[in-house]
């Protein structure tokens, strides 16, 4: 049944050092006398003996969710250990845990954690050492809007739901007004926008509205949107591309891209603790709050969409590495990937997350992650 | 023509060069068609797995969930969407594209003639990418006032109407922007076939005094009829196939809406292009069963060319 694994997978090689020197030149261009971005946060890193270098190659795909925060990692890895080259190529989560399942990777990234069969046929892969699904970048999804003149907009999540199912229609609606009460709202149709290509933000925002609005959302969750009206938008850059351009609009996209967006402001979202607006703080509190499995180092989260801890955002979501706890072949460099994975775990590259608009993981979640990386570190024999 | 058949070689006479040459030019011909065949073979292959394990018929399902238990997929969405905007495209480039080549062949000051052309065809260099970009962020909002006019005052047309006072991502947008895509196809191949016709068609129906637009109406446009249809087919041939630009600039949903207004529309090869990057296993596999049926279609669009052209020849008078 299982497909054979795309070639995708043999794609040039150092994708992401081509990115690194692009921002390298980028920089330069800004006028800026850095010449290299990452070289301060490469020294900190070191300063901290977070990063412990180990010399040679590993090759890596995975969720393109992810992508931007290994990029970061691996640029600062890479900066602070030139003898090191860490090629993560973002060719989607089941694609990513194909190349891991068929040894064609040392990891593999994946938005969902890995279980049942496939878990076993990790383990085999790893040649009958245990597989572990560790968390490492934390994400949340921003709802934006476009609003002239309203600088503060809360939702609660029916409402939001609602709006995302087409059943409220109009900014003036009676429910957006009763939540904004100080707030003047148009008499204006409202533009919804959505994901039209297959995506994973899709999916978890589906699974979100889900979980907290079943009454106001019945419609499919998966990586495709299946509700009714509004419109699509490919990739999250169009997405809030289209909020920016579009009057009376709303949409939701991942929470970098509203950092910094003209024109687009994040909803608060309400959910019965008071509204809460997209932050990395706040959604680093949602995932540190929420129940985990840890089974022998493969640590599992289920996010608490339905959280009412203050201050947590609740529309959070966490990618996985799927990895072996030993028993990883010596030419894919087991010594590199837990040096790596070890870095990104620790304090200096967590706090990196939060700078490119992912989500630091914390307290025992972290501690958790920590522990698992150091399951890594024994079986790689560091 | 049989003065003009070279003679056949045969026997002894055979010289090495002529005997490489004929295998080289042979071989040629068939690579094509041995691609073509390899490509319906991977398509038929590939697409297999999901045709077999599909709940939903694939001609009138218009649900897209080849990943859900059971699957249930189908291209009744995008087929309509993939003919639909390249309707209007074809409605809208095709008149455009004529009149142009009317023109710039028959109208124009010979130096004006040669710059319009050139520019016609320096349109056709644009990648399908810049379109898009171009369609999504200048065209898209300058065209909401003539989307807005249009649904206000031609309303009453069900194509025109539109419910959800929204004018952005519409098939109507898709439709001019493919439009300007096929243009330069349908106008330089026309501009071909207008030279075409004999001098001596054109001066005597002149000196029979014939105004211009008699002239070009009795003896260019029935000369040129096969050769403006097949401009157009080919024209159709890629908006049918376009697939940046429309992924940008439709709004890719799966509902079936003629409203051109009105956000919506998808298409074949938009929805491949927005689906691959995530999708694995059967969702690919379905993908891929859309690619052949696409595959089929243009073939389909192709012959049918070939065949008005062949069949209009014989009353054209054109050979």
């Amino acid at each position: 049944m299982r497909p054979r694994v795309i070639p995708q997978i043999a794609a040039p090689r150092g994708v992401v050092g081509v990115l690194a020197a692009g921002s390298l030149a980028l920089a330069g261009c800004g006028g800026s006398n850095t010449v290299n971005p990452a070289i301060p946060a490469a020294e900190a890193a070191m300063a901290a003996g977070d990063i412990d270098c180990v010399d040679g190659k590993i090759q890596t795909a995975g969720s393109s969710a992810q992508a931007n925060a290994i990029t970061e990692w691996v640029n600062v890895y890479q900066t602070a250990c030139p003898q090191s080259t860490i090629d993560y190529q973002p060719v989607g989560s089941g694609a990513g845990v194909e190349a891991f399942l068929s040894a064609q990777t040392s990891f593999g990234g994946t938005d969902k954690p890995v279980v049942d069969e496939d878990l076993a046929a990790a383990e085999e892969r790893c040649d009958d050492n245990a597989a572990m699904n560790i968390p490492l970048v934390g994400g949340a999804i921003a709802v934006a809007y476009h609003l002239e003149g309203v600088e503060e907009l809360t939702l609660d999540p029916q409402t939001l739901a609602r709006i995302f199912a087409s059943e409220i229609t109009r900014w003036d609606d009676p429910t957006i007004v009763a939540l904004n009460p100080a707030v003047e709202l148009p008499d204006a149709a409202i533009a919804q926008f959505h994901r039209s290509d297959s995506s994973g933000t899709t999916a978890n925002f589906s699974d979100y509205l889900e979980a907290i609005a079943p009454d106001a959302w019945d419609y499919d969750t998966g990586k495709e949107w299946t509700a009714p009206g509004g419109q699509g938008a490919k990739g999250s850059d169009q997405v809030i591309a289209s909020v920016a351009q579009t009057p009376n609009s709303i949409g939701y996209v991942e929470l970098s891209y509203i950092l910094d967006a003209i024109n687009a402001k994040p909803v608060a979202i309400d959910q019965g603790a008071g509204p809460v607006l997209p932050t990395a703080e706040n959604a680093s509190v949602t995932l540190a709050s929420s129940p985990s499995t840890n089974d022998d180092g493969n640590i599992i989260l289920d996010i608490d969409y339905t959280t009412q801890v203050p201050g947590a955002y609740p529309i959070s979501i966490v990618t996985y590495e799927i990895v072996c706890s030993a028993g990883l072949d010596q030419g894919q460099n087991p010594e590199l990937v837990s040096a790596f994975l070890s870095f990104a775990a620790s304090d200096s590259g967590q706090a990196l997350l939060g700078e490119i608009g992912y989500v630091p993981l914390s307290g025992d979640l972290l501690d958790g992650v920590r522990g698992s990386v150091d399951r890594v570190a024994q079986g790689a024999g560091r | 023509m049989s003065l003009l058949t070279p003679p056949r070689i045969t026997g002894s006479s055979v010289r090495p060069g002529d005997r490489n040459f004929r295998f080289i030019t042979t071989g040629a011909g068939i690579t094509v068609l041995v691609v073509l065949a390899a490509i319906a073979a991977f398509l038929i292959w590939k697409s297999l797995p999901a045709l077999q394990n599909n709940t939903g018929n694939i001609f009138t399902n218009e649900q897209w969930l080849p990943d859900a238990d059971p699957p249930s997929w189908g291209i009744a969405v995008l087929i309509f969407g993939t003919i639909w905007t390249s309707v209007i495209a074809m409605a809208i480039a095709v008149p455009i594209g004529i009149g142009t080549a009317l023109y710039i062949t028959f109208y124009a000051p010979r130096r004006i003639a040669r710059t319009l052309g050139f520019i016609v065809d320096l349109l056709a260099a644009v990648p399908s990418i810049i379109f898009g970009l171009w369609g999504l962020y200048y065209f898209m909002p300058e065209i909401v006032p003539a989307a807005q006019w249009l649904s206000t005052y031609l309303g009453w047309l069900p194509i025109f109407s539109n419910d959800l006072d929204l004018y952005t991502k519409s098939i109507l947008i898709a439709g001019f922007v493919l439009a300007m895509m096929i243009l330069p196809t349908v106008s330089a191949i026309s501009r071909e076939v207008f030279w075409q016709v004999p001098k001596g068609h054109i001066e005597a129906s002149l000196a029979l005094g014939a105004t211009r637009w008699e002239m070009i109406r009795m003896a260019v446009l029935p000369f040129s009829r096969p050769g403006m249809i097949s401009a157009a087919m080919l024209g159709l041939g890629r908006a049918l196939g376009e697939t940046i630009a429309v992924a940008l600039i439709l709004s890719a949903v799966f509902e079936i809406n003629w409203q051109i207004t009105e956000p919506g529309g998808n298409s074949i090869a938009a929805n491949i292009a927005l689906k691959w990057g995530e999708a694995a296993g059967n969702g690919r596999s379905a993908l891929i069963a859309t690619g052949m049926v696409l595959f089929f279609i243009t073939l389909v669009v192709n012959m049918t060319a070939r065949w008005v052209v062949n069949r209009r020849r014989e009353f054209s008078g054109a050979n």
